[in-house]
Parts: structure tokens; sequence; C-alpha cells
């Protein structure tokens, strides 16, 4: 089979669920990968949970939804629900461990699901604007899709100007991509 | 002048909707006219943002009834004029393509298929593809291109300013709202570097010279008072219909040359029959894929050409066959079985594909 | 042919399509003759893009020796719209009837205006709708009975006549050109149709012209009443004169 991945990401509006999905697939694809992502949008998305679809190959990429992920990544109680369904026997299903009442809900046929503290961590740790970059690195912590390295050139891409004007911003979204790396793993 | 839109050739990233508004602007696109309407949106942003830069316009109208006819406007100033919609919105644009086809106008318009009937959905469907092949009271006058992917989403808009104005028929550029919203690789260029060439518009009116003294002036009608009248403009159509047929007509063929089963399937279905004929080949499955690229004038003589040697056809879409009625009208007295898979509204995936082709072997 | 002498014709109308279609004691001709004289004085016809409608209105789609394309009921104005703005040196014209106007192409004259197309739109208003036999239209006064409105137009259930200039002038802005004319007055109707394509010549705005006009056919009136219909009747519901003119007194 294809080296790669397909990745479930979902979230509330504000999140950063779309922005993470972007950077990853980009940097996938500077990394000489295929990648393609599509968001839900307009009517699918309003009022509702944001979700990102993204699919990172070394082949072609067939279609641009998925049915079974090989990663999801649920930021609400009702990104849990939502995207249950992308769950099949080889998925890891990584859901914030701040949800609350949400054990029932969880997938039984997940290969392994994982609570991590992204939340908390973002808030006590490093700052509530870093959050989505936690789970960033909590996502390549979990396919290996791409090298850390290869997702902070990717930051550094699409921030670069903020972290020249306040390079302390440079040491805080690195620091997050490691944090949420290191959440996944063991 | 403003300097050339694309120089060279340059490998990016981005959505089907900024990849359409580049391809426009690679064209020599002078004008678009539109009207918001979900997936389609951001060719209209992405447009308002480029076009001034190089001397491009664009006007907002009220609905998709007047983008349409002003984009027939448009075309008679002799301008490469176009619009872009969904849905809704095709079935509003009918009556004027219907109207640019009775009097060959090369318009050019951009579908972003989204569910159906009526509101459904603002995702994806393959479920405009008769309205945008025969849609309003004509007879198909029109050049459909159904794309695959970001690629062929810049290639084939470059190539509908081409054929549009080269043959004056009104032609489709038919995506769908995956291709518009997702973001993948591909490369976009000058036209010329590819030597790709773009045929000149020109004025259907207000042409140099005063009209009835130094030349005649253009009168151009759609109304007809005598069924014989309309019966001889109609035939005229179609023959220069048929004519034009043969130099547009597109296909692709994927590993059909021994195969048993072969897939069919068009525009970003035609992806998941791509990876299935790949996934089945290394399972040992003889299966290959035809993709018709032009829907209208649709591919004939080469779909009968694969459909005559295989054993079985299989026939995938996201639409309650559609496509399958232009599939079946083309195979008229060909016998080969044909099995359907029928997903309306929703997209279909290359495991899908797989698991239904080995229910034939 | 024995016939003479003629009464003088503008040059722009094309001799090789008279006569013409129009009934006899129709009132499009008239109007079609104070459009075509103005535009030979403003010496403008290398330049005007002619649309008509659908309706009686289409029957001019070979009337004059200029560029001409007829359209669908009420898309004139979007065509001329799409004319005008891909190539601004044109001189737009959409030539249209009140159920064109008012009914079926209401949503691209109210729009047209209010985003101040440099266009000109003259309408010609007839209360009822000709090509189709006689129906009843937006302009249809009360009382008055036609085919759909066979005991008369009941205010009550089908509302008061369209007052297309006024709506017209309410929406626009300053630089707006509107008038109603009549062609029971054709030296004023000529001057306002020449206001009108002047506004649009100096790229000031929209400017649109009614014409009240007749249809004796559908009304089925003798030439008698079909004067009284017009400049009675008629008149007492839709005031003749100019509405809004940029910078200038008004007339009428």
């Amino acid at each position: 089979m294809a080296k790669g991945a397909k990745i479930a990401i979902a979230g509330e509006g504000g999140q950063g669920v779309q922005s993470v999905a972007g950077i990853l697939s980009e940097a996938a694809y500077d990394e000489g990968f295929e990648a393609l992502y599509i968001p839900n949008f307009g009517v699918e998305q309003r009022g509702g949970v944001s979700v990102a679809y993204v699919q990172i190959s070394d082949e072609p990429i067939g279609s641009p939804k998925f049915k079974i992920a090989d990663i999801v990544v649920a930021l609400s109680d009702r990104a849990v629900h939502r995207t249950k369904k992308y769950v099949g026997p080889n998925t890891v299903f990584v859901y914030d461990a701040d949800i609350k009442g949400v054990d029932g809900a969880l997938p039984k046929n997940a290969a392994k699901v994982l609570a991590i503290p992204a939340i908390r961590v973002a808030k006590e740790e490093l700052h509530p604007r870093v959050f989505n970059v936690i789970i960033m690195g909590a996502v390549i912590g979990a396919t290996k899709v791409v090298d850390i390295d290869v997702a902070k050139k990717a930051l550094t891409k699409k921030f670069g100007y903020k972290f020249e004007q306040d390079p302390s911003l440079r040491d805080l979204n690195y620091k997050a991509l490691e944090r949420g790396y290191e959440l996944v793993q063991g | 002048m403003a300097q050339k839109p694309i120089e060279g050739e340059k490998k990016v990233f981005m959505t089907g909707n900024e990849a359409v508004a580049w391809a426009a602007l690679a064209a020599g696109a002078d004008i678009m006219y539109g009207y918001p309407i979900t997936p389609q949106n951001e060719i209209m942003h992405y447009w308002t943002r480029l076009a001034p830069k190089y001397g491009r316009k664009f006007l907002q109208t009220e609905d998709e009834i007047s983008a349409g006819f002003t984009a027939v406007g448009g075309v008679l100033a002799g301008r490469r004029a176009f619009t872009a919609t969904a849905g809704p919105g095709n079935i509003l644009m009918q009556e004027s393509m219907c109207m640019a086809e009775m009097m060959r106008l090369p318009t050019v318009l951009v579908v972003t298929q989204r569910g159906g009937p009526s509101t459904a959905t603002v995702i994806y469907s393959q479920q405009e593809v008769t309205m945008t092949c025969y849609g309003g009271n004509g007879e198909g006058f029109r050049i459909v291109y159904s794309t695959a992917g970001q690629q062929d989403l810049f290639d084939y808009t470059l190539k509908a300013f081409d054929v549009a104005w080269k043959y004056r028929f009104p032609t489709f550029v038919l995506g769908d709202g995956y291709q518009a919203k997702m973001r993948e690789p591909l490369v976009i260029y000058d036209p010329e570097v590819r030597g790709v060439t773009i045929t000149p518009s020109e004025p259907y009116m207000a042409k140099s010279g005063k009209p009835g003294v130094d030349r005649p002036p253009t009168h151009l009608r759609n109304t007809y008072n005598m069924e014989e009248e309309l019966l001889a403009a109609v035939n005229e159509l179609a023959n220069a219909y048929a004519q034009m047929a043969p130099q547009v007509v597109e296909s692709q063929e994927f590993e059909t040359e021994d195969a048993e089963v072969v897939i069919l399937a068009h525009g970003v279905v035609s992806r998941a029959a791509q990876g299935a004929v790949k996934v089945l080949r290394s399972q040992g499955y003889r299966v290959g894929h035809f993709r018709p690229i032009t829907l209208r004038p649709f591919p004939d003589e080469a779909i009968k050409r694969v459909a005559e040697k295989s054993r079985r056809l299989f026939l995938v879409e996201s639409s309650q066959a559609q496509f399958r009625k232009l599939v079946t009208d083309s195979l008229y007295g060909v016998s080969t079985p044909l099995t359907s898979y029928l997903k309306p509204g929703e997209g279909i995936t290359v495991d899908e594909v797989v698991a239904e082709v080995k229910k034939l072997f | 042919m024995a016939v003479q002498p003629q009464p003088q014709m503008p040059k722009v109308w094309r001799t090789e399509t008279k006569p013409h279609k129009f009934c006899p004691g129709c009132g499009h001709p008239l109007v079609l003759k104070a459009i075509g004289e103005a535009i030979e004085e403003l010496v403008i016809e290398e330049r005007v893009v002619f649309g008509c409608d659908i309706g009686c209105s289409l029957l001019a789609w070979d009337f004059f020796n200029l560029d001409s394309i007829q359209t669908h009921h009420g898309r004139t104005t979007p065509v001329i719209t799409g004319v005008k703005r891909a190539n601004p040196d044109i001189i737009g014209i959409a030539y249209m009837g009140d159920g064109g106007g008012y009914a079926i192409g209401s949503q691209h004259l109210v729009n047209a205006a209010t985003r101040n197309e440099k266009i000109t739109v003259f309408l010609v208003n007839n209360t009822q709708y000709g090509m189709t036999g006689g129906q009843m239209a937006p302009t249809t006064l009360p009382g008055q009975k036609t085919e759909t409105s066979p005991y008369g137009r009941d205010p009550e259930t089908t509302g008061y006549p369209t007052l297309g200039p006024e709506m017209i002038a309410a929406i626009t802005g300053p630089n707006a050109y509107v008038a109603r004319g009549t062609v029971s007055n054709l030296r004023q109707l000529k001057r306002m149709v020449k206001r009108a394509l002047e506004n649009q010549m100096e790229g000031r705005g929209f400017s649109f012209v009614e014409a009240l006009s007749l249809c004796p056919t559908n009304w089925g009136t003798n030439a008698e009443e079909t004067w009284h219909w017009l400049e009675e009747d008629m008149a007492k519901y839709f005031k003749v004169g100019e509405l809004k003119v940029p910078g200038e007194a008004k007339e009428g």
C-alpha cells in the first residue's frame, strides 16, 4: 500500500482546525508528497462542527473524501459524535481529555483511543492561541507523515512575518508543536 | 499593458476555484459576470482580487439570470466573457445559455456541481450533468468538459475559452464542490510557454463602419415566424455541431486493452476509478477504466470500442443515473452488460469501487 | 410604387425590411421613429447596439440599420448591461414593452437603475401584453378589460398600475435621466429620447424613457377611441414629463 495517511480533524469554530489542516497538507506537499485537503463548508458547517479532511500519500490521491481515516482528532463533544463514523479497526482516535461526558460516545472499534490534555497544556503551560499547533504536533506524532522539522518549516512559512516581529512567538509555536508530538507518544 | 498574470510556469497548491480564476486570467478573459452561490464563490473572490491588476473587469449582477445574460452581452461586444455558478444558479443560467446556443455565442460557464434536487447541499454531486449538457429548451449544442481535479480545471478552463471562440458554441467547465474547495498541487502556466494558443475573440456588434452604409448591420434574432424557418436554423446548428464534434471530443483510457471489466466514470469520480484499477490490477484482476472528458460532444466511438471488447461494464457516478443516460444512449446496440453503482450527491471512494468491482469476478 | 409623397423617414430605417411588421395603428413605429431620428442627429450609428425584448418589441430586431440583438423576455436590460460593461464605447439601448420591463424583467430594470448602469432603456407602455394577445400587464388601468381581466382590472386583487418612471426616479442617483413621453407628442418624445442618449454619451449614468403608446388591435378601439384612451384615460394615470434631469431644469 501507498505510504501516507488519511486524517480527519474536527472541532468547534475558532479552534483552528482548518488552518492546521492547511499547514499540514502544504508541508507534506512541500516535502514531495501528494496532498489533498478539503474542509466541510457552507450550510454543512454553519452552526455545526468544523471538519477538515486531509490526505497525504506518495501516490496520486483518488477521491477527496474518505470513509475511514487513519487518524481522527476530535476537539469537542460534538466533534466526537460527528467523527465516530470515520473510525475503523486501524484508526487511531484522539480526543481532548477535557471533554466531559463523552465516554459512552467514544468509538469501540478503533485500533487505539487516546485522550490528550491539549486544551489544558495550551492554557496552563503555553498559550491558548497555540492550541491548534499542539494539535498539529499531535497529528504528526500519531501519523509520522512528515518530520517535525518539516512542520516547523511550514509554520515559519506561514507565520514568518509574525515570527520576525516577535521571536518569542517562534519559540512558543515550536514548543507547542513538540508538546503535541509528545502527547501522543507511548 | 499590465504584465502577464503567470510568467512561465509554477507549481502551486491551491483550491479549484482559485485555479479557475488563474486560468481565466491566463486565457485572457476580459470580464466576469457573477452572482454568489456556494460552492462557486471563491472564483469571484479570487477574480475580483486579481482582475484589476491585469486590467480585467467584474460585474456582480442581481441574479444568475442576469449573470448569464450579461455574459452574453460581453460576448456580443467581442470580449472573452465568463460566469460561474452551481445548482439552482445553473437552472437560472440555462435560459441565457439556450440563447447562446441559438445564436452561436461563445460564453464560458464554470459549474461547480452541488447536491440536488432543489437547494439540497452546497457540498458536492454529479447531478448537474443532464442540465449542463441538455438544459433549457435546446438541443444540447454545447461543449461540456468534465474535470477531475485542479490540473484539469486549469487546463480545461484555458481550453474552454479557446474552443468556445473557435467553434462558437457555449462552453462549460463542469467541476464540482469537491474540486472547488479542495487544495491539491497543480502547475499553472502561461499558455504561450506551453504552445497553447487561445483563439482570439471578435465583436459581433459595433464593428467599424457605419451599419447599412459601409457594411450590413448585424441583426441577431432567436425568434422565427415559421416552422420551416426554425427547422432550417436548427439543422444548420446541428450540422455545425456535428462538424465540430470530432475536433473537440476527448476521453481517457486506463488499462482497457485487456480489461475484462471496464469502469465507466467521469469527473472527480474518475479518480476513484483510476485508484481502483491500480489496486485491482495489483491483486490480479483485469480491470480498466474509461473516462469521457467531454460529456458534450460525447466520445461515442471511443466508448463503443472499449465496451465491445470487454466482458462487463461497471458504471459509477454521484447521481441517480444522469451519466448512465449519456452512456446507454451512446452504447445503443452494444450488448455488453452494464452494472451501475449510483450515489446521488455523495462522494465515491477507491475502496468502494474496489469492493463493488470484485463482486463481478 | 406610385404612392408618393411618403413622409420623411430617418436614414437609419432599414428600407429592406419595410414595410415593417407592426399592426396598423401600432405605437411602436412612432417610438422607433423618434429613436431613429435622435440616433441620426447624434451621429452615433456606428456605436449603437440596439437590443429588443420579447413581445411586440421583438419585431424591431431588423428594423434599423443598426447592430441589433433580439433577446429573451425581460432580459434585454442585462444583455445591454453586459455589452456596455464589456465595451464602454458602445451606446447601449434596451428597447422593451411594459411586461418585459415592469414584470418579467423588473429585477433587472431595478438593479440596472440602482447600479447606475450607463445604458438607455426605452420602454413602450400600451397597458397590456400585445404579442401574446392582450393580457393584463403591470400597467393595465383600473377597470380596463383584458383577456386575463375580462371584467376589468380590480386593484383590490391585482393592484394598481406600475408607475415606472416614478419608481426609477426614486431609486436612481442624481446622474440618471428619467422621463415619460407619449406618442401623441412626438417632438417632445424625441427630445426626451435624445437627452436620454446624451446622458449615456456623456457617461453620466442610467437613462430611462417610458413612452405611452397605442394598441388598437388589442384595445379593440377605432381611431378616435384609440387616441381618447391614450390622451385622456392613460394620461390621467401616467403623467407625461421629465422626472429627473442631471443638473438641468425639467421639462413638463
